[in-house]
């Protein structure tokens, strides 16, 4: 069974996180990591192939992106997948969603016929979660997603998951798309072990070419969405904070809704 | 004037809010037309309800090959009504089905996809919120049928009839899209209280509340509230999951935001920061949400609440 877990680098959440000049997000000049949401898909690949222990089953993490985007898959190889791909090329740059599942798309069908793609269940940094279905879309794959429990027996999938409304178990056929949120189970910390294995494991990296995509399809400039501009929130006007005494907190409380014709 | 379709969110026939604000956005750009999907008995008080919130038409399409399985079958359905309306643009609801939905008609379209607008401007220029909100970022789409999610809130509902004309539209849904089957779906305990997601307001509550949440969903009801928690409540096991508020909980926009004995981790102010006013109460005066608040009283939840609720009970009379 092959198992593709797609995984992002994205700028450290507890950083200054910011623009480019060309409205893009700066990837370069603010420290990254793996996204934190992707561990959990790294995770739930990993058990997969653990429960099913009897069987031939490749883990490979997968990602675009800058040159330092490789650590993304580098962590993904120390908490245990079997191989990694880096898809690097300039042109991709600035690309929008709808180029990034393209790419991967292409990256997925050059690594192997996938019975799984596993996705986390958003970008800590664009944060849309669009790709793993426009991802099924381009695949021709069903998708089964926001899963909180991933179960599997056979080429079925079962999976857990909270809507807005309801509560549903969502079933599918291999091969698909899944993608998982933080409900799914904590993720593993790489042992030292894992972290020396990992050295030794296979690591691609493809270009554009090597994926048969023609640089013309990705990138900023043909990006199907554009963004006008970026603004940095202005500070917000310092609110008023007030010190509970003897009840005073309350009352001061209710004024201000009330004032705010919330009551 | 061209067409701006509306996908319509309901549950059983009963629209959810989200739908009608779209509609008044939908006006901006066009003239609204709502896509139903849903049961063939539910469509024409559907129908009416939209018409009342400004739809000059209305296509409904009988649910019975889509309610079974997961997004893509509403998908198709989307294409197939835009290709013979050519719209304008296409509305959608920003939630977890919604952002997915359009995500894949983007790719079925080849049209550009915009995500969690907080604003659709006329001519279709979004806002959207980024960066756990640190970032005010506008945006439009530059290829095919501009597809954008808004986000709950992001309007005011205008009552204000549309033509309302009705269009039983028939689908047609390949065996590609019925991948993905729901086995079994179990409705949310009805709280008495509104939707989280869609709420007007919200009363939260984190670490500070000790695992009691008497007080803060006494002060949610004297508001009509929805109640929500941090994910240092929900791990703690004092709510469900369903009642987490933040970037991996439930994502929400109201009128009002009321943070009670949360510290304001950038995970939860991801899931909350452009609610329009911010009120918190905590202990701790160097919690990081009395940064992002209008109001904040510096004090102990389970004394301030109470108070606070029964002054409004009281002005309330």
């Amino acid at each position: 069974m092959n198992i593709v877990v797609c995984v992002k680098y994205v700028p450290d959440a507890t950083a200054d996180r910011r623009f480019e000049s060309d409205n893009t997000v700066d990837r370069v000049g603010v420290d990254g990591l793996l996204s934190e949401l992707d561990e959990y898909a790294v995770e739930q690949a990993l058990q997969l192939k653990e429960k099913r222990a009897d069987e031939e089953i490749t883990v490979t993490a997968l990602t675009i992106g800058p040159e330092k985007a490789v650590d993304a898959v580098r962590k993904a190889l120390q908490m245990g997948a079997d191989s990694a791909v880096h898809v690097q090329d300039d042109a991709i740059a600035g690309s929008d969603a709808v180029a990034t599942s393209l790419v991967l798309a292409k990256a997925i069908e050059k690594i192997g016929q996938p019975d799984v793609v596993m996705c986390g269940m958003a970008s800590t940094d664009a944060g849309m979660s669009v790709v793993p279905a426009m991802l099924a879309e381009r695949l021709g794959l069903p998708q089964v997603t926001m899963a909180a429990v991933v179960e599997t027996q056979g080429n079925q999938v079962r999976i857990k998951r909270d809507g807005d409304t309801a509560t549903e178990v969502v079933g599918g056929t291999m091969p698909l798309v899944i993608s998982v949120t933080d409900q799914s189970g904590e993720a593993r910390y790489p042992s030292f072990k894992g972290i020396m294995a990992a050295k030794k494991k296979p690591l691609e990296t493809y270009t554009l070419a090597d994926l048969g995509v023609d640089a013309g399809q990705v990138g900023l400039s043909v990006a199907w969405s554009a963004v006008e501009d970026t603004a940095a929130r202005p500070p917000r006007t310092a609110g008023e904070i007030v010190k509970d005494e003897d009840g005073s907190g309350a009352t001061a409380l209710v004024e201000f809704l009330a004032s705010k014709k919330f009551i | 004037m061209s067409e701006v379709l509306v996908l319509v969110d309901h549950v059983d026939g009963a629209i959810r809010k989200p739908t009608l604000e779209l509609l008044a956005i939908a006006k901006r750009l066009g003239s609204p037309s709502a896509v139903f999907i849903g049961g063939a008995d539910k469509a024409a008080a559907a129908a009416e309800t939209l018409k009342g919130y400004g739809a000059d038409k209305i296509y409904t399409v009988d649910d019975t090959e889509v309610k079974g399985y997961l997004v893509a079958p509403k998908a198709e359905v989307l294409q197939q009504v835009a290709a013979q309306a050519s719209p304008a643009a296409i509305l959608i609801p920003s939630s977890a089905e919604g952002k997915e939905i359009a995500g894949r008609l983007a790719i079925k379209l080849g049209s550009g996809l915009i995500t969690d607008a907080v604003d659709v401007a006329e001519g279709g220029v979004t806002t959207q919120s980024v960066f756990a909100g640190n970032f005010t970022v506008t945006a439009k789409v530059t290829q095919g049928t501009p597809i954008i999610t808004v986000k709950p809130n992001a309007a005011a509902p205008e009552e204000g009839a549309g033509a309302g004309a009705v269009e039983a539209f028939a689908a047609t849904i390949s065996d590609a899209a019925k991948g993905a089957q729901i086995v079994a779906s179990q409705p949310r305990q009805a709280t008495g209280r509104p939707e989280l997601t869609e709420a007007a307001i919200v009363v939260s509550g984190g670490r500070g509340t000790g695992g009691d949440f008497t007080a803060v969903e006494a002060l949610a009801d004297s508001l009509g509230a929805a109640v929500g928690a941090s994910r240092a409540a929900v791990d703690s096991g004092w709510k469900p999951h369903t009642f987490q508020v933040g970037q991996t909980g439930k994502v929400v926009s109201p009128q009002l935001y009321v943070a009670n004995g949360i510290s304001g981790a950038i995970q939860h102010r991801a899931g909350m920061q452009t609610s329009k006013t911010i009120v918190a109460v905590n202990k701790d005066e160097e919690a990081p949400m009395f940064e992002l608040v209008d109001f904040g009283v510096v004090g102990d939840l389970h004394t301030v609440l109470p108070a606070a609720t029964a002054e409004i009970e009281k002005r309330k009379g």
